[in-house]
Order: structure tokens, then sequence, then C-alpha cells
């Protein structure tokens, strides 16, 4: 059907329509060009120097969009959180993924942010597992196994970036749920798929497979590149997971890092269990022994088991005689802000800010000024509700983000009688 | 009577007054403003033409590799200075942190200095040398840097006291001060540096503290750690405490900092120019006092002791060191699939 039956048909006829008619012979990338204009946002001051864009505001109340969804999922009390993870990340190197349409190619831009997703799951995640696998011409085959060491993963990617062939959905389900069924109870068994084709060429059924990852629970969930299926779709409902299309590669790395975290955990998915771990000291600093990883003769500078005495090189590992999970107290540490959040600030207007009595009107943990620049009026801030200290929009992020320390409330010191009152 | 290169300080020492609040920790309860006046009459290094320094300190606009932003917490916890038996009071080691900060000053001119006090209720910032209101011109023997920081602390100790004097007295006898507040404003202060633009000094941090561990910060401070190693921003320490401090050895080793404890607490300012005033660039042709051994033990949670084998919780991560049956921070029994009344309150449809 031709445009004007399809602008009929939509009822409300918006302005995108009127240039959809033009822009029939473009692709979305030229369309960017012609819709957005980001040339004419440009501004320059007095001197001719280009000012920056102050989509401050812009990408504030996106993070805040993104904050407000996150604590809405999660409920007022505290839920828990998989920390100890066994992620298998499966890439679609099949024909599909040479396509274009990600500058240079699907599979180089997948590759290149698998590369910083790694990072940023195993800083997360310090304790957790990621085994790769890729699907090329129709088999799914097992890149790396279960592991805990980044570089590994990285340069094995790295190594085998070639697209051939058919995607097949099934293969792949099929040997995750074998390399995942083999791990310990108490781990978070998870499953992300990097999909780039359209179809999937199974020698079985499919369903059947969803259904026994189902029972082994699994939590698949698969970021397309392409456009929604529906067999993936299926996937994602009956397991758990979540189902994303990236529309461009910024959104593709966002969904990507939004897996890092670790998910809210069900509570029947993953048992408590107390799991014993080690805690080595270092080695005493002119020391020779071998290591367990390398075989080689190593001075100084390692760690030893506390139960077989094996020297191993870095942590967390697990011991490779006695099967000991091998792990330093910072590692431990660095989950502890998943089960201790702070709360989200509240949005503070510029007008409610000049009416506070506030002195001076500065952000309490960076000292810059909340007054618009240039101006003397004031600018929207946050505030957080413990300590009623104001904070300027780039703290705000920065705390929520990477800090996950309140700084007012860190600076004042609560005795237990005064806990006791604002708890009530 | 000004000496190049060495300190003599003739502070008059007050009595030191030990109540629950520590009032005269400072100076003698009788005189405000007498900490200002024994630091007149004491025979400090300082150079000719410091005001000049100024001046010509924002003509410049390259930045070398070796511009750093120095921020200092400095601890002035009431309960640590008032009972140190060591040979330094809280006179003499201000006097050292002083010079100290004069020098860094003067190593380049576009090196920029941050003071934040730590205190035992409240933190808050003594000096900025970026901002224009900091920049004071003095007049008479002194720098105007010694006057203000003096001046601001003096402010602040008040402050800090007010604040103490709302609660009843503290039975712990190990206070500890408010070390992850001031860290957490530190490294918000250098993501607005980092935010400024591409020109922008190498920002570090530099501990003195004293004051022991306090364990309730524990989380505040590994966050604040973690942190401050993804800005790859080092965390130095100069520990004039009596034990050694672990928060503050794991946070110099995780972030690649420098972690001291000086042996000769008099001669501090020594210690503070030799490894301290290194910018980060010209660290790596030094040879820095290097850690002796940093325990990475876990502590566990119900007697405390350092363990080097336990068992952890897999869902909340808490150590124990026996076998147990529940775990006591999360409620969860272990080894067998929850309980109803724990599924009920956790349970939620999975979206879609």
């Amino acid at each position: 059907m031709n445009n004007s039956e399809k602008k009929r048909m939509n009822g409300e006829a918006e302005e995108e329509n009127e240039e959809d008619v033009e822009d029939e012979g473009r692709d979305a990338w030229e369309r960017t060009y012609t819709d957005e204009r980001s040339w004419e946002a440009l501004e320059e001051d007095e001197s001719g120097l280009l000012q920056p864009i102050d989509n401050k505001a812009i990408y504030h109340s996106q993070y805040r969009r993104r904050l407000q969804s996150l604590s809405a999922t999660s409920a007022a009390s505290r839920i828990q959180k998989g920390l100890i993870r066994f992620l298998c990340v499966v890439v679609d190197l099949s024909k599909a993924a040479g396509e274009m349409d990600f500058k240079p190619s699907r599979m180089a831009v997948i590759a290149k942010h698998v590369e910083a997703f790694i990072r940023e799951f195993f800083d997360q995640n310090p304790l957790s597992q990621i085994g790769l696998v890729i699907i090329k011409d129709g088999v799914a085959q097992s890149l790396t196994e279960l592991g805990g060491s980044p570089e590994a993963h990285i340069k094995a990617l790295m190594g085998k970036l070639g697209c051939a062939g058919d995607s097949s959905l099934q293969n792949a389900l099929e040997l995750v749920h074998d390399t995942l069924h083999k791990i310990p109870s108490y781990g978070h068994r998870e499953v992300l798929i990097l999909y780039s084709a359209l179809s999937t060429c199974d020698p079985g059924d499919i369903m059947e497979t969803i259904q026994k990852c189902k029972k082994a629970k699994l939590r698949c969930s698969v970021i397309g590149l392409s456009a929604e299926m529906f067999v993936c779709k299926h996937l994602c409902q009956e397991t758990g997971g979540s189902y994303m299309v990236a529309l461009d590669e910024g959104h593709f790395k966002e969904l990507l890092l939004e897996h890092a975290p670790p998910p809210p955990a069900l509570a029947e998915f993953a048992i408590a269990n107390l799991i014993k771990m080690g805690f080595p000291q270092r080695a005493a600093e002119g020391s020779i022994a071998i290591c367990s990883c390398h075989r080689e003769a190593k001075v100084g500078e390692g760690y030893i088991c506390p139960r077989c005495k094996a020297r191993v090189c870095e942590l967390p590992t697990e011991c490779r005689f006695c099967g000991l999970t091998l792990v330093s107290s910072p590692h431990l540490a660095r989950s502890y802000h998943h089960l201790f959040p702070i709360e989200p600030f509240t949005e503070v207007s510029a007008r409610q800010l000049e009416l506070s009595r506030v002195a001076s009107k500065t952000c309490f943990s960076c000292r810059e000024s909340l007054l618009t620049p240039g101006t003397n009026k004031a600018g929207p801030c946050a505030a957080c509700t413990k300590c009623k200290q104001y904070f300027c929009l780039d703290c705000d992020i920065y705390i929520h983000e990477s800090l996950h320390n309140c700084p007012g409330c860190e600076s004042r010191r609560i005795t237990p009688a005064a806990a006791s009152v604002t708890m009530s | 009577m000004l000496k190049e290169g060495a300190i003599e300080s003739r502070l008059v020492a007050g009595p030191l007054v030990v109540t629950t609040w520590p009032r005269s920790f400072l100076l003698p309860p009788h005189s405000r403003g007498k900490l200002l006046r024994d630091f007149n009459q004491s025979t400090v290094v300082v150079g000719h033409g410091y005001a000049s320094f100024q001046a010509n300190r924002r003509s410049l606009i390259s930045f070398s590799d070796d511009v750093s932003l120095l921020v200092v917490l400095i601890d002035t916890n009431p309960f640590f200075w008032s009972t140190s038996s060591s040979s330094l009071n809280f006179h003499q080691f201000v006097s050292h942190v002083l010079v100290f900060l004069d020098l860094i000053v003067r190593l380049s001119q576009l090196n920029q200095i941050v003071v934040i006090a730590t205190g035992h209720n409240t933190c808050d910032y003594i000096y900025d040398s970026s901002l224009d209101t900091d920049q004071v011109t003095g007049e008479g023997e002194l720098p105007a840097l010694y006057s203000f920081v003096l001046q601001r602390l003096e402010e602040f100790v008040d402050k800090d006291e007010k604040l103490g004097a709302k609660q009843e007295g503290l039975s712990e006898k190990r206070a500890s001060s408010l070390l992850s507040g001031s860290l957490s404003m530190a490294l918000c202060y250098i993501q607005r540096v980092f935010r400024s633009g591409p020109l922008h000094p190498q920002p570090r941090i530099l501990c003195l503290q004293g004051s022991p561990d306090g364990s309730e910060q524990y989380v505040s401070i590994m966050n604040a750690i973690f942190s401050a190693q993804r800005s790859m921003v080092p965390i130095d320490c100069c520990y004039v405490g009596s034990h050694n401090s672990a928060f503050l050895q794991q946070a110099s080793y995780i972030t690649g900092g420098v972690y001291v404890k000086p042996q000769h607490l008099e001669g501090l300012y020594q210690y503070l120019a030799t490894v301290f005033a290194v910018d980060l660039h010209s660290r790596s042709f030094l040879q820095l006092p290097r850690p002796a051994g940093v325990d990475f033990r876990a502590s566990c949670f119900c007697h405390k002791t350092t363990i080097d084998m336990g068992y952890v919780c897999s869902v909340c991560l808490s150590i124990f060191c026996k076998h147990h049956d529940k775990c006591s921070t999360c409620g969860l029994v272990f080894g067998k699939v929850q309980s109803d009344a724990a599924s009920d309150r956790k349970r939620k449809v999975p979206e879609s």
C-alpha cells in the first residue's frame, strides 16, 4: 500500500509522516541527518569558540528515568540479588553478523562491546564466571570454558571473528544447557544471547529445548540486532529473562551493560548455601615456589592456599589441587553495595532551592555552585532524603552509579538513640 | 630568624583536659584565637615573594605532566589527639602539614590543593586553592595560606564540638573519625575536576589519619576505594596513630598509593616532603616505601576474628567461621529451598 493510505490509517497525522514520504528511499542513518540536524545545535560564544552543548539536563532526565524504572521493579524491601553468577555469552556469528548496518559490521561492533561488557562484568561480580559460545555454520561451539579471568575470554573472542553459515538457536541452547548443568546449586545460571540472524535452523523441536532450559532454571536473555523474533521472545518469557532489540550502536552498548549488575533473583532459582572459601595470605617477599597455574618457578608475589599450601598467582580463583575457592575480602566487599543500596535522591526544582534557607547555594560534595552559570538564579539540583543536603546533578549521577555512598549521610554521626528515632 | 629547610615551632601546648568531649585538645580553654597567635611566634620556613606566586599562577596555560591536584584529608578527631601519647600533638602536626602544603604550592604554579577536615561528628572543606575567595593576601610575617587555614580549622573544630555536644558521652574507648565522609567528598570534588575539561591536573588523595578504624564504616570506605580505583585516583596515607590501620593499608594497595607509618613523628615533615610531595608521573622513577604485608584476610561476622578459611553465604556474602544452619544477616536457611514466608515476601512475577 502506498504512503497516503498509510497516513489515513494512522489516524493522527504526525509531522514525521510527511517527511516519511520523501525519505522513503533513504536508510536509517541518512534519516538521522535529515531529521535531527545536530549541527544546528552548536553555538558560538563571543570570541568565536564553540560552546559545549548543554545536554546536561537531558542526560540527567534520562538517568533519572532509568533510576525510577530500576527502583520500581525492585520492591521497597531489600530484594535478593544473584551475586554468584555463571553466565554464558552466546555470540551469533552467522552470515547475518556480517551485515553492515552497524558500522563497520555487526560482528565488529559486537566484539568491541562484549570486551567492555566482560571487563565491567568482572568488576561488578568478582565471584562470578563467564563462558563464551559462538554459533557458526549452524553449529554451536564452546569458545572458552567457564572461568574468572577476563583476559582469557577477550583473547579467545578476538581471535575467532569470522562469520559464515546459518544460525541455530537450538544447538546453542543445548550446548549451554550441558555446560551450565554441572555447576553447583548456589550459583545463578544465566545465558545472554546476542542474536543477529532473522531465522534459526534447528535439528529438532526448539520448544522442547526451551522447556528443558526452563526446568534447569536457566535465565536466558536475548539482545537482538535485527528485528524482534517470536522464538526469542518466547524463550525469554518462559525462562524469565529480558528480550531487547538494539536500535543502534549506542543503544546496543546500553542494553549490553544493563546485564552487568546482578539481576534480582527469584527465591526459588538459587538455594542459599554456605560455600567454603579460603582467604589466602600473600606469600613472603623473597620466597620461591612453583605456581600451580603456570607450572613454573616464581619469586614472591603470590598467594598461598590455606588448605593445601599451593601457590596461586591471582585471585579470585579455584585452587587446582584441592578445589577450594580462593578470594580476598575486597572481592566480597565489591558486591556489598548491591546489598546496601542508597536511596535515590529527590529532585529539587529551582524554585524550591531558592526558597530554602541554605546559606551558600553550593553542592555539598563538590562545592560547585548550584546557580545557573551566568545568572543568579538557582538551577535544578537533587537532595538526599535522609541528610537533606543538596547535590548537583553530576554528583547525583556519580554517587548513584559509581560511589554508592551519600557524602552527606557519611559526614554525620548518628547515635544509636537518634538512629532508632529516625527509623521508627 | 628564618631558616631555609628547617622547622622550629615554639607553640605553647595547652593542658590536655580530657572530659567526655575533649574541650581543650587544641588550646587552653580561656583563649580563642590563641592558635593563630601562637603560630605567629613560631619560626617557620617562609619563602620570599610568596604573594607573587599567587599572581603569576593563572597566567600559565600549559599543563605539563607533573602538575598535581592534592586533596588532603586532615584528621581532627579530638578523641585521638587528646589521648595520643606519641611525641606529636595537634599544634605540631598542623605546623608540619602547613609547611608541606606550602611546599606543594611552590613545586609548580599550577598545583592545586584542597584541604578537607575529618572530624568526629562532621567533615567539611577547609581550603581550596583554586577558589577566588580563598586567595587572601596576608600581611605580616605569616603567609596568607597559614593564617587562613588555621582560622578555618578553628572554626571547624568549634562546629564539630557543637554537633557533638548534643549527644551523651561516648562509652567506647576507640572513637573513630568520619573517614568515609571526607573520602566521599574528596572523590566528588575530583570528579568535578575531571568534568572541567581536557586540561586538568592529575588528582590524588593524601590521608593524614591517626584515629583507629571504625568497623561500622567498612562498607562505605570500601565503596569509596573501589570508586577511586575506577577513576584511577591513588589514595596515599600517612598514619600517625599507634597501630596500623587495615582500611587505609587496603586503600593504598588497591588504588596504587603509598602507605607510610612514620616511626619518628617529630620529623613528620621530612616523611611528607620526601614521599608524598612527589607527583604521580615522577613516582615511576623513585623507590617509594613498599607495604610490608597487607592483610587481606576477612574477619568472620560472628566473632570478628580474622580467618583463613570460612563459610560464605551465597546470597548475602556474609562470612562465618563455622557451619551454621541459618544465616544471621539475611535469615535464610541453608541447604534447602526457601520457606514459604520468605518466598512470599520476596516473590515477584518476572517481567517479560
